[in-house]
């Protein structure tokens, strides 16, 4: 069969089109969440208004993304079963079991209490409505932190035995799986990565409305919010990364080699910046590199050895037998350079804002202004940004809104796809993972609807978006400034309308 | 009883659970089209399930992954199985989850009717669907010596999987209907009333029919109790119904629900999924289970965490407890902007 339309390569581009889907929603969820539930916790502490209108801009926006998120997330759950059976049937008994936890600890806690806090304003008291959203978004990070580990062990494969009569992998040690430093640090990477995707999001919509001088409170608390959370996180996503690169240094030579298109083992290796070579002959035609840095990078040394592309390949076939162990080598290499420049451009651009934009008394007197008014972009001590610069530097900041996004996932393709031919790293190869009675029909058919689906639910999810940040931060109404004071709302009119309702 | 066989009960709650919560919830999404007369009557229906609907949902989620991680060749041979039945099922649930929150966003009526649209048909679809599952993974169906699944997505649609799936459909309106009598106030509540009694007999008929041609099939004297009780809850459901007692109505439909799921188990037992071509090839909780050792963990998981579950989602039912009618229902144009 050609293979490029054989079942196995379907259900491979299926998985990859359903899951970097699935992780646009993911990040954004995961951080709004926190993210609203901070605002929320202001107001509640405060009771400044501005805090309360911030809180149901983002959660509404939030509401719309986690939507999206939590409906594509189920296909990722039943798809192990329907497309990768032979993966199932093998790593079951161990794979199976943080998927379960996810849904009995992490699905249960978000969804219920989305629904509390979505319909809850005149239902819970303050408090205990501020609550539901704290366990939404504690929810949302459980769920990352098991899917994640579960993950891990695909990259690294831990605490298990190989049962040979039941031909499986079983667990032995669950304690290992959960906290192998592989599921410990990609934890950290992919949640400070998200942090990094919601806080540059809130910047990017916060200058926006800067830019046109509209909702200026609500959007400057959330523009110091945004760039604070973007500083932060990106450079936590910076040390996790470094992290992460040297772990899978260790545990995937093979993965480091290909981020690199590094074909043969040197001391030092130099970190390359641009390279364009040749898969069939396994060289490079041209690269631009930078001596030693990729030996720092793997191993904290300057001039420690790091093994080649050709040299893990070859030590693969021996452990494993004849076989390519090589991955996609231009899409592993342009994959972790797309993943690092895009995250770390949006890091720098929250750098720069963060200084444009700060705070009143670290300026002189005649740049300061009020509560309501535009910040000026001020660049050093007496000098503000010109007014033809200071529009440009809000457009950036708007466009870049989806620097992380990008970022994301090439890191997540790089990580799946430079694990290859491995779907469970030096257990278990794809090609025997796919499901043997599912057909080339039916693949296709799944794919293309999935596709279809995504596509036309990506357009109608867009435009909403667009009309809510458009809209800005709602007028407060009068119940909304009067909460109930008693579980279930209070009893005074009982035909009033709900405060929110379908 | 061995931990595979506690496992094999707690998928059974899993799924009675599931079929319970989301049983209604399907049902009141097909009674947007067959009760509800007009826009605000139909943003009540979806409203009674609006705060609710998604954790719901979760029960299936954890019945998945919950089959995954005790009986991982159950799961492997299911889902890829009933892969484009599956399908539809996910595209549904994909729909209606974003038809749910997406369509009050905007005000315009043909984007709101569309979504409405979506949700009666994404309710039906499932709630049919998961009787012709079950009805075959009961029956059993073409599993050769590698646990694969061999037959057709034709061989599915068969007489007995179909009348499986007219149970659930007729069994989830008529758990949606004495839900929403329950639930609201005014002409809806009475109108649902008099619906949930019809379709409670339509649900009679065929569930009596297809819980004996299960009981013929492969019942013993535990299936026999669990039909009797389905069936007798049923009947009391119905009259319940009928004399008003909206709490008991809605109460026995969830009985029926629950003793039809487990006769079904009951008569699977110790069969996960029964192979049709050889009964040496048929899944079992034995030969489709885990090992010991992650058995143990999930017990431990299940024991902590479920109770805590049915504590909070519990409460929240508690906070929702009020009726609702169309009074309450903000006016269309301000649920747009205003919220």
């Amino acid at each position: 069969m050609d293979l490029a339309l054989a079942p196995e390569t379907l259900a491979r581009w299926q998985f990859g089109i359903t899951t970097v889907y699935h992780f646009l929603f993911v990040p954004l969820t995961i951080s709004l969440a926190a993210l609203t539930a901070g605002l929320q916790t202001a107001w509640v502490r405060t009771e400044k208004e501005k805090y309360l209108r911030a809180t149901k801009f983002w959660g509404k926006l939030f509401l719309i993304n986690i939507a999206m998120g939590v409906v594509t997330g189920i296909v990722q759950e039943f798809q192990f079963g329907m497309n990768w059976s032979d993966y199932s049937r093998f790593v079951g008994d161990i794979f199976g079991a943080p998927l379960a936890f996810e849904a009995l600890i992490a699905f249960f806690f978000e969804s219920t209490f989305i629904g509390l806090w979505i319909f809850g304003w005149d239902k819970l008291p303050k408090k205990i409505h501020l609550a539901c959203i704290w366990m939404v978004s504690i929810g949302t990070i459980l769920s990352a932190y098991f899917i994640l580990a579960a993950n891990s062990w695909m990259q690294h494969p831990v605490g298990y035995k190989i049962d040979k009569a039941r031909g499986r992998a079983e667990l032995t040690d669950f304690w290992a799986v959960l906290t192998q430093n592989t599921a410990l640090t990609q934890a950290f990477h992919t949640l400070s990565a998200a942090f990094l995707t919601g806080g540059a999001f809130m910047v990017g919509i916060s200058a926006y409305h800067l830019a046109r001088k509209k909702h200026i409170r609500e959007m400057k608390t959330s523009l110091r919010l945004g760039l604070i959370t973007v500083v932060i996180a990106g450079l936590l996503t910076a040390i996790s990364g470094d992290t992460l690169g040297k772990v899978m240094f260790k545990q995937q030579p093979m993965k480091m080699a290909a981020a690199e298109a590094l074909w043969d083992g040197q001391k030092p290796a130099p970190f390359s910046i641009f390279a364009y070579g040749d898969v069939e002959k396994g060289h490079n035609s041209v690269a631009v590199e930078i001596p030693g840095l990729l030996s720092f990078l793997a191993d904290d040394n300057f001039t420690s050895y790091v093994p080649g592309i050709n040299d893990v390949n070859k030590a693969e076939q021996q452990k494993f037998g004849p076989g390519d162990y090589r991955p996609n080598i231009p899409v592993a290499f342009w994959g972790f350079r797309w993943m690092i420049g895009f995250g770390m451009a949006s890091f720098a651009i929250g750098l720069a804002g963060l200084w444009l934009t700060r705070k009143k008394f670290m300026l002189p007197q005649h740049l300061r202004v009020g509560d309501d008014e535009v910040p000026h972009l001020v660049l050093f001590k007496n000098k503000a940004l010109s007014p033809t610069l200071t529009p440009w530097y809000w457009r950036i900041a708007t466009w870049t809104m989806a620097f992380p996004l990008i970022a994301n996932s090439w890191g997540w393709i790089f990580t799946e796809m430079g694990r290859q031919p491995w779907v469970v790293y030096g257990v278990l190869q794809t090609r025997d993972a796919v499901s043997p009675g599912v057909s080339q029909g039916e693949v296709l058919t799944s794919m293309a609807v999935f596709t279809a689906l995504y596509a036309i639910l990506a357009v109608v999810e867009v435009k909403l978006l667009a009309k809510y940040v458009k809209a800005g931060p709602p007028e407060l109404t009068e119940a909304d400034l009067n909460p109930p004071t008693k579980i279930g709302g209070d009893t005074r009119d009982a035909d009033k309308p709900m405060a929110f309702s379908y | 009883m061995e931990l595979h066989d506690v496992w094999f009960v707690l998928i059974a709650v899993l799924w009675t659970g599931y079929f319970f919560l989301e049983g209604f919830d399907f049902g009141v999404g097909i009674l947007t089209k067959l009760l509800a007369r007009d826009r605000p009557e139909r943003r009540v229906l979806i409203n009674t399930i609006g705060p609710v609907w998604d954790g719901n949902e979760v029960w299936l989620l954890t019945a998945g992954g919950a089959t995954f991680a005790a009986f991982p060749e159950w799961y492997a041979t299911l889902f890829s199985g009933f892969y484009l039945p599956l399908l539809v099922i996910l595209v549904c649930l994909i729909v209606r989850g974003v038809a749910f929150e997406y369509r009050a966003k905007r005000p315009e009526e043909k984007w709101q009717r569309n979504w409405e649209t979506a949700i009666f048909w994404t309710s039906l679809l499932p709630a049919f669907l998961w009787g012709v599952a079950f009805g075959n993974i009961v029956r059993g169906v073409k599993i050769d010596q590698h646990f694969e699944y061999v037959g057709t997505v034709w061989d599915l649609l068969n007489p007995y999987a179909l009348l499986g799936g007219l149970v659930t459909l007729t069994l989830f309106t008529f758990h949606g209907a004495v839900f929403t009598a329950l639930k609201t106030v005014g002409d809806i509540r009475v109108r649902a009333r008099k619906l949930a009694r019809w379709v409670g007999l339509v649900a009679a008929v065929v569930a009596l029919a297809f819980l004996l041609w299960t009981q013929a099939d492969s019942g013993d004297g535990k299936s026999l109790v669990a039909l009797v009780v389905a069936v007798v809850a049923l009947v009391a459901a119905l009259v319940a119904n009928q004399a008003g007692r909206e709490g008991w109505a809605f109460a026995l439909s969830g009985v029926t629900i629950v003793a039809a799921v487990a006769m079904l188990f009951l008569s699977l037992f110790p069969n996960v999924m029964p192979s049709t071509l050889n009964g040496d090839w048929s899944l079992t909780v034995t030969n489709a289970s885990s090992s010991p050792y992650t058995l143990k963990i999930m017990t431990w998981l299940a024991a902590i965490a479920t109770p805590l579950v049915l504590l909070y989602q519990g409460w929240t039912y508690w906070v929702f407890r009020k009726r609702i009618g169309t009074q309450h229902i903000a006016p269309e144009a301000a649920a747009g902007a205003a919220h």
